[in-house]
């Protein structure tokens, strides 16, 4: 047994006291010190699966983008189409470079016309406002506005019920992908039908010193509904089982939408934007290697950065790997050729100098009945 | 909490030395670290295991990590309940979470481990650095 200790000068959010009052084990996750489990990965992933979790997501950073072309610079740096978007409404997206590879991925929010909301991965936010600030050739303003909110999320078939004995706010009227401004417990507050647990859920942005109270607010609410603080641990395994995409896995700054099987988040007949050009190509050539899903066969865990073998070739590798708690099998992505690739086709992960045998499958591992 | 009569290495192992059997297992601070244990990979019996070398695995969902053992010798008996059940290490790790069973080679050995008090100082100086 290999003990990690943390180190000291990690970055930390406003609710840092509160997960180490409520013991939750800490860890480095890309510079930020994190709760990674409380009562136990399984336990909290089963309680979101069945119930309501809360997490802390406020290492996640958020960019605002104001002004009369704040549309054409999102338009510009985004590969969905965010003309579409209505105020209110939000939905996924790639900021892309020239290459096609990521950026980061991440959710744009409509306010208004003239103002975007964006909430963009932890360890990317400050890359994500550098490279969206050199592309702004726009009447538009870029905000960097991290330290303004405390991003909260609410996520399980019970969220609903929970978040609402805090809010006047009609939760039931958000539509998914949709968010309000309203209030939590007094606090103004963006109420988004939003989350990366593919379970129904809410994200809410409150202001930072009203953090920790709303978060043990939240946490008094659910306790009906069988409520549990949930960490980064739990947020893995239910992304993965829901084949969510995670950067700097199934993603990367040389990794494209097409190849991340997120086609749907690239509309091409939008007019220009950056990394439109290699997307083009790529698509008039076809992918030759994409993200597949797989279960293990064989008694072992496939884990990240392990080898594929499809015809006892080295041919890929595993981008994200876990047991699934709520399915209790070995699951994961990995990226292959597109002729390996394909449902249903024997492989074999190596590990521990074995390979071990799994087999492609299709995609989602969970889906939650609507 | 730790058994006196154990001794315990810095990898966060134990062995209870009987005669010249040694019972080997991970200590309650090891499997608090790792979480909800889901797979464990243990070496064969007949195996001949070197003190502090890496002799299986152990995962829980997040992480993996080797075992050593505390002492040299020879695989005798394997917890096959842990293949089944490996959440026994996390429920009873001083006891029926135990790993394997070992005919102990040099049992002179054991005068390097920590005691259950040394042990116990050793987490409390790792949790202040």
């Amino acid at each position: 047994m290999e003990s990690v200790t943390p180190a000291a000068s990690l970055e930390k959010t406003p609710l840092n006291a509160a997960h180490r009052k409520l013991g939750a084990r800490m860890v480095d996750f890309g510079g930020w010190d994190m709760p990674v489990e409380y009562s136990g990965i399984i336990a909290e992933h089963l309680a979101v699966r069945r119930g309501v979790g809360v997490f802390d997501v406020s290492h996640m950073g958020e960019i605002e983008i104001r002004g009369p072309q704040a549309l054409a610079l999102v338009e510009s740096v985004t590969s969905n189409a965010a003309a579409s978007l209505k105020d209110g409404q939000a939905h996924y997206s790639g900021l892309l470079y020239p290459n096609g590879g990521f950026v980061d991925d991440i959710l744009v929010h409509r306010i208004a016309a003239n103002h975007y909301f964006l909430c963009v991965n932890a360890g990317n936010q400050r890359k994500d406002h550098e490279w969206i600030v050199s592309q702004n050739h726009f009447d538009a303003e870029v905000e960097y506005a991290s330290e303004k909110y405390v991003q909260i999320a609410i996520q399980g078939p019970r969220g609903l019920a929970t978040l609402s004995r805090l809010t006047r706010t009609d939760l039931a009227s958000i539509r998914y992908y949709w968010f309000r401004r309203g209030e939590v417990s007094g606090a103004p507050a963006i109420i988004a039908r939003t989350g990366y647990t593919g379970e129904d859920g809410f994200e809410i942005y409150v202001p930072p010193e009203e953090g920790e109270r709303i978060w043990n607010a939240v946490l008094e609410a659910g306790k009906d509904d069988g409520i549990l603080p949930c960490g980064l641990g739990a947020r893995n395994t239910l992304r993965l089982e829901s084949a969510m995409a995670l950067y700097g896995h199934e993603i990367s700054e040389s990794i494209t939408p097409y190849e991340a099987n997120l086609g749907w988040i690239v509309k091409l007949d939008k007019g220009d934007f950056v990394g439109r050009d290699a997307l083009v190509q790529q698509k008039k050539e076809g992918v030759k290697r994409r993200i597949a899903g797989f279960e293990m066969r064989g008694r072992g865990i496939g884990r990240d950065g392990y080898r594929v073998f499809a015809g006892g070739e080295d041919r890929g590798w595993v981008t994200s790997g876990s047991p699934s708690p709520l399915l209790q099998k070995n699951i994961g992505l990995c990226m292959l050729p597109v002729a390996d690739a394909a449902e249903g086709r024997p492989v074999e992960i190596l590990i521990r100098e074995r390979r071990v045998e799994a087999e492609t499958v299709p995609t989602p591992f969970y889906q939650r009945k609507k | 909490m730790y058994p006196k009569e154990y001794r315990y290495t810095k990898k966060h192992e134990w062995i209870l030395v009987d005669g010249d059997t040694g019972l080997v297992g991970i200590t309650d601070h090891a499997q608090e670290q790792l979480g909800d244990v889901v797979y464990v990979e243990l070496p064969k019996i007949g195996a001949k295991l070197q003190a502090m070398q890496s002799f299986g695995t152990i995962e829980s969902v997040k992480a993996v990590s080797d075992l050593y053992s505390p002492m040299s010798g020879e695989v005798t008996e394997i917890n096959d309940a842990l293949v089944d059940a490996p959440e026994t290490l996390n429920k009873s790790p001083h006891t029926e979470g135990w790993l394997v069973r070992l005919k102990l080679s040099d049992k002179s050995e054991s005068e390097k481990l920590l005691s259950a008090d040394e042990y116990q100082q050793f987490l409390a100086s790792e949790s202040e650095s």
